[in-house]
């Protein structure tokens, strides 16, 4: 019996000492935190995909708690609600940002353009394209190996067998850019989205003379600047053999894409057009509707 | 026994067919185009235009650095274009394309066979004809020659190490001239030692080549400060860093070069090509090149006007054959699949292999069983099946750690792999970011 009370005696003491002690080193060493830092990351979308350029979540809380202006800082994740609860939380005020999604500009499918070797190598398209320019001729080409939707976190890319293309499904694209990051190539460019999901740019980014890229691919930009010309708003830009059509200045009037020879430009999810002109037909599979 | 490197290492089927066949000339063909970065560091800047007329051995474009080579004309005729032309990967760089018109070479080159023994001119005299004859490494890195032979301050070059090992399966380019230019390579180490201003240099043949051996051994018998060591068959033995251990038994450190332990490495090739540039005033404008496989009617080596389209060299080797599966320029190990044979050949390029097509195709890659049997074989002491998933993963600091910059792309992991892993391909992607790392932290001091 003594000893069971003896036992809890000695053990209640040591208990209240090592107490006290915990109690006094606590004090001593307390880090004070923000209370602020963990409402804000509370209200972000705890993927952790790193599309805000911090290494998480917690992390972005962090810095957004910390700066003294969080306009320039964007989750693209939680778009603009999340972003207005954050600026509640801490006082502040964002402007609403439009939101984006990621696009791929290649349309180099298989039929379009022809396989002319095999790459049996390591399944990367950082590997292949380190090298050589693939198996198509094509340097500037989508590689196929998928880089993009190993780094998609968000379950909104799939390659599509019959192009040998990568898709975007739209309404899980939260634009975080990881695709953007893993592509060698830099063919996938975050865009404004548009209200219905309506897409219009030159899915190319071929910058070789006319004849050499087309010689690679039937629906490469060549350059022709036809684009350039019909563009009333000044969205179009020529550089380097290259069309390129700017998602902020372009007001979707859709006159650019009948012009082109090559069928490089695309319109995604656009109602159909109304008899004249007679716009050629564009057969490969969007790469928007998945 | 026979010296060799103490790590690792691998030993593929030789299959060097075209070992007891004579270096033949290629005929001129009707056009070449030169790409003008035909060597480690900044591309030359072409000098001539289209429709200028040049000789055989004009220069036709300039270095633009220190480290950076001449190029020059390896044929007479008009230039047709200066524009970019596809390389070896499919990527356009840009080039000079000249149509051949007859054989007419610059003035004071001298083409004729006579061996001329008597080295004239001093150190910098001898540096300045080997910058201007666009010497580069031809064992396959193409690093300037002329960077070689100025020895940086604080350091001191003790010996040269001549590489005629060529461990690469199929090749025989460099064996074929230790055979028939052996009294040229003999006076070619002897500048190569002036220039450097050393007095011993070694050679180190591998023992598969025991002619080469003896042939040397003739020719160097009259100088006693060059010593041809012939070496066990090992590969990757033509790595510098393996073939000063092997024959000298220094090890370059991580990280160093090796010059710093009182080594400077050139190439057999090399050194033939230095005996034409200070001896006959030629430049490096042609090289020999081993066109092989298992299917070719007759692989051949070949004396290849730079510039000469591959296809020209496979149609001179018998044509390709049906059950052709991939196309390698350089050896099976360490060589690069070509996407198209129409490229032109450059001063990197020692062999044409045709390979067929089960000997081609990769087999799938299978999970790692752990064996470590790729460490066992890494000539450099590292992990590759640890390596691999570190680049895979892009933990790139921690691939670092792991030295993936030590990795000097022998392929022998890969080689060695019983789950047929792509160990070199992830590895070489790693050691790429980790280099752009390293460079990125030496510019930010």
């Amino acid at each position: 019996m003594n000893i069971i009370l003896f036992t809890i005696i000695v053990l209640v003491a040591v208990g209240i000492v090592s107490a006290v002690i915990l109690y006094f080193v606590a004090q001593k060493f307390k880090v004070y935190e923000d209370p602020r830092i963990d409402t804000v990351s509370e209200a972000l979308p705890a993927a952790n995909c790193g599309g805000c350029g911090y290494a998480g979540c917690r992390n972005f809380a962090e810095a957004l708690v910390k700066a003294d202006d969080i306009s320039p800082m964007f989750c693209p994740v939680g778009g603009n609600t999340v972003m207005m609860t954050v600026a509640q939380i801490l006082g502040q005020t964002v402007d609403a940002q439009n939101p984006l999604v990621a696009v791929v500009r290649c349309s180099g499918s298989v039929e379009h353009r022809p396989r002319t070797s095999v790459y049996d190598g390591a399944s990367s398209c950082a590997i292949q394209h380190v090298l050589y320019t693939g198996d198509t001729d094509c340097p500037y080409g989508c590689l196929g190996c998928g880089d993009c939707v190993v780094s998609c976190k968000f379950d909104a890319l799939s390659m599509n067998p019959a192009t040998g293309l990568p898709v975007v499904n739209d309404a899980n694209c939260t634009a975080c850019g990881a695709c953007v990051k893993a592509c060698p190539r830099s063919i996938i460019e975050l865009r404004r989205k548009d209200r219905k999901d309506r897409k219009i740019f030159v899915s190319c980014i071929n910058k070789d003379k006319g004849g050499i890229a087309r010689k690679y691919c039937a629906v490469a930009c060549i350059g022709c600047s036809k684009c350039f010309r019909v563009c009333t708003f000044d969205a179009v830009k020529m550089e380097n053999n290259l069309a390129y059509i700017d998602s902020k200045a372009c007001k979707m009037c859709r006159k650019c894409m009948p012009e082109c020879s090559t069928r490089s430009i695309l319109e995604l999810n656009f109602p159909p057009r109304k008899a004249t002109p007679p716009a050629p037909e564009r057969e490969t599979a969007a790469p928007a509707e998945a | 026994m026979l010296k060799t490197f103490p790590k690792g290492g691998v030993h593929p089927p030789e299959n060097k067919f075209t070992s007891g066949k004579p270096i033949e000339v290629l005929p001129l063909p009707a056009m070449v185009t030169i790409p003008l970065s035909q060597h480690i560091g900044a591309p030359s800047t072409a000098r001539v235009k289209a429709g200028d007329t040049v000789k055989t051995g004009q220069v036709i474009a300039d270095s633009t650095g220190f480290v950076s080579a001449n190029v020059h004309s390896s044929v007479s005729g008009k230039v047709k274009k200066v524009d970019a032309f596809p390389d070896a990967s499919g990527y356009r760089r840009m080039a000079v394309q000249i149509a051949v018109e007859g054989d007419e070479w610059e003035d004071g080159i001298d083409t004729s066979e006579v061996l001329k023994t008597e080295i004239t001119g001093n150190t910098e005299e001898i540096t300045g004809k080997i910058t201007a004859a666009g010497i580069v490494g031809l064992g396959g890195a193409t690093f300037p020659a002329h960077v070689k032979l100025s020895v940086p301050p604080g350091k001191k070059a003790e010996m040269i190490v001549i590489n005629g090992v060529e461990c690469e399966p199929y090749l025989t380019c460099d064996h074929r001239l230790m055979l028939e230019k052996g009294p040229e390579i003999i006076v070619g180490i002897r500048i190569l030692m002036k220039a450097l201003n050393v007095n011993r240099a070694i050679a180190g043949v591998e023992n598969n080549k025991p002619d080469a051996i003896a042939n040397l051994q003739k020719y160097a018998a009259a100088y006693p400060e060059i010593e041809i060591c012939p070496l066990k068959v090992k590969y990757p033995q033509g790595g510098e860093k393996q073939l000063i251990k092997a024959v000298t038994g220094r090890e370059v450190p991580s990280g160093k070069i090796p010059v710093d332990v009182g080594v400077v490495p050139f190439n057999i090739a090399t050194v033939f090509a230095v005996y034409e540039a200070v001896q006959k005033n030629k430049p490096l404008l042609e090289r020999v090149v081993t066109v092989t496989g298992k299917g070719l009617s007759r692989p051949s080596n070949f004396r290849v006007r730079i510039g000469t389209s591959v296809n020209s060299l496979i149609e001179a080797a018998g044509g390709m054959p049906e059950t052709t599966g991939k196309i390698v320029s350089g050896g099976p190990m360490m060589g690069k699949a070509l996407g198209s044979t129409d490229i032109p050949t450059t001063k990197g390029c020692s062999g044409i292999l045709l390979m067929d097509d089960r000997e081609a195709r990769r087999k799938p890659a299978r999970t790692c069983i752990r064996c470590a049997k790729c460490v066992s074989v890494c000539p450099m002491g590292l992990e590759p099946f640890l390596l691999m998933p570190l680049a895979e993963q892009q933990w790139y600091d921690r691939a670092e750690a792991e030295r993936a910059a030590d990795c000097i792309e022998c392929g022998s992991c890969s080689y060695t792999c019983p789950s047929t892993r792509p160990l070199l391909d992830y590895i070489r992607l790693g050691k790429a970011a980790v280099l752009k790392n390293i460079r990125a932290r030496a510019m930010a001091k």
